[in-house]
């Protein structure tokens, strides 16, 4: 089956007079009909400029890339008519009311709310309260509901999502997900981004982006396995004091402050056991815990950032 | 110990509406204090009247040992603040920040000078301490904006989600220049959307509808709350909630 999304070897530079950013410096991986995908990454790493060449907003230098078989240079109009996307920073009209944003957004590709309703009902529903308010006057979570009804509701095949959840509270970020995953259902593709790892493992795949470049692009259970190495998790009553001191040992390749532990790794297992029996023994640390864990995302994108 | 800020039954009302509703805490000198709560929970209105912004309607609060009614110009002197925005000038250079902020806080030209090479050191900005704020990465411009905000050695320092955006590794640095700030006595008091960030926090505090419903260090909430992560415990208390976004 064709994928919904392919995107070979693009390359995108923002110049000015004095600087060249290069932006997106030769990214290839596709999305399969009906997949969440998952780009992930801080700020920098590409995500946005890879949504606006492929929503076709912005030309890239270099590569192809097409949506549903259509090419986003040359066959644009196509495109544009089939996608959903909802940029990162709030776009709809903030002097309309919600009804009228969606109103709007339905006519311009030839759609009434009628005919699609039932895709958006679940999500309509939760902001139906306050249809009559304007945009602007909404909280957060409400705008972002709104934006990703006016996305859908000439009923997309493709829908591209650009970190829908960034400063939205735990508990929005969760219903959210859960919104996606029931359209993914409906047969939708969603290519999203999101700076959050912890979302990492709610797409059926991902690619880890860094400066530009992809650092991986697999399962989120095929990313962690790939991690290859002991992880320790190391906990004690000074976590500041206990950092310094195991910084400081030439057998520890890295150690990373995790909440209430401090996730470690080391070049050679043997000397590492002898440093954690150090830790453990000689009463310089109180409460000590020590556990053998399994690796997250977050701690594999850190690891193929320091490594490449 | 001595407690750097303490709050009692502390009210803030908008009309009818109690957007921070008698809250209660204290926090200890050193301190990392973790400030959660859904959007629209009352985290800003709150920190305004802690940051002597904004006139409490009923309670008791103190800042630095002063009032929160009546010495909150002397709050300010005492406090630094970070903004997610962090408000640093773009066209300026770190130098040229640092100075300025400086000089608001009442620092002399000697000690500016000082502390600028100390902290040009600390932080390893040599060779770019002449770039402009606005050709830093965004990590760089965190831990600039940190420094800038404890310039002056406040007894306390609000951070209003500091971390958005970097890179994780970044993120750590971030939280060990945290670390060592109060390894120095200066209080921390954080908000943030990342629920594993709360776990580096000392204590932690939830709060729900205007209310603190729940406050303790994460190991004892992951336990009373029968959870894994903060990340839990905040989804149960928050799904309680009955007002809407912010």
């Amino acid at each position: 089956m064709q994928p919904s999304i392919v995107v070979d070897n693009i390359v995108k530079d923002y110049r000015t007079k004095k600087s060249v950013v290069n932006a997106v410096k030769g990214i290839t991986f596709h999305v399969d009909k009906g997949e969440v995908f998952g780009m992930i990454g801080p700020d920098g790493a590409g995500k946005t400029t890879m949504f606006r060449i492929l929503t076709t907003l912005l030309i890239p230098d270099k590569g192809t890339a097409s949506v549903d078989g259509y090419d986003v240079v040359k066959d644009y109009l196509a495109i544009r008519k089939r996608v959903g996307y909802m940029p990162g920073r709030f776009s709809l009209y903030q002097d309309l009311t919600v009804e009228e944003n969606l109103a709007f957004f339905a006519n311009i590709f030839n759609a009434t709310i009628q005919q699609n309703y039932s895709l958006i009902k679940d999500i309509y529903r939760q902001i139906e309260p306050f249809k009559a308010r304007k945009a602007g006057q909404l909280s957060g979570g409400m705008k972002q509901k709104l934006a990703l009804c006016c996305a859908l509701i000439h009923k997309p095949s493709v829908l591209f999502l650009d970190e829908p959840t960034t400063g939205v509270d735990a508990v929005s970020r969760k219903e959210f997900w859960e919104m996606l995953h029931r359209l993914k259902l409906e047969g939708i593709t969603i290519l999203v981004s999101t700076p959050y790892m912890d979302e990492a493992s709610l797409c059926d795949r991902v690619a880890l982006m860094q400066k530009g470049n992809v650092l991986s692009i697999n399962t989120p259970k095929g990313i962690t396995q790939q991690f290859g190495k002991a992880l320790w998790a190391i906990s004690c009553t000074d976590m500041y004091g206990l950092m310094n001191r195991i910084k400081s040992e030439p057998t520890v390749e890295s150690c990373y402050p995790f909440g209430q532990y401090h996730h470690v790794v080391f070049k050679d297992e043997a000397n590492g056991r002898e440093l954690l029996a150090q830790i453990a023994a000689k009463g310089n640390f109180k409460n000590v815990v020590i556990d053998s864990i399994e690796p997250g995302i977050e701690d594999c994108f850190m690891a193929l950032m320091v490594n490449g | 110990m001595d407690k750097v800020i303490t709050a009692y039954e502390l009210t803030k009302k908008f009309g009818d509406f109690t957007a921070v509703d008698k809250i209660t805490f204290d926090v200890e000198r050193g301190e990392i204090f973790g400030f959660l709560g859904a959007n629209g929970a009352g985290k800003t209105t709150a920190m305004r009247m802690l940051c002597g912004l904004s006139l409490p309607t009923s309670g008791v609060a103190t800042v630095a040992g002063f009032d929160v009614y009546k010495e909150n110009e002397l709050i300010k002197k005492s406090i630094g603040y970070m903004s997610q925005k962090f408000s640093m000038y773009e066209d300026l250079t770190f130098r040229e920040n640092l100075r300025f902020y400086a000089g608001i806080y009442g620092m002399t030209d000697k000690q500016i000078r000082e502390k600028t090479d100390i902290l040009i050191k600390d932080l390893n900005l040599q060779g770019n301490d002449k770039t402009l704020v606005r050709a830093l990465p965004l990590g760089w411009k965190q831990k600039l904006a940190f420094s800038i905000a404890i310039v002056h050695d406040p007894a306390i320092v609000f951070l209003d989600e500091p971390t958005g955006g970097v890179d994780p590794v970044t993120r750590r640095e971030f939280w060990s220049l945290i670390y060592q700030a109060a390894a120095r006595g200066i209080t921390v008091f954080v908000t943030t959307h990342y629920m594993d960030e709360a776990e580096y926090c000392n204590r932690v505090s939830v709060m729900v509808d205007g209310r603190i419903d729940a406050l303790d260090s994460p190991a004892n909430l992951m336990k009373t709350f029968n959870a894994k992560s903060m990340d839990e415990v905040f989804l149960q208390l928050a799904r309680k909630a009955q007002r809407k976004g912010d």
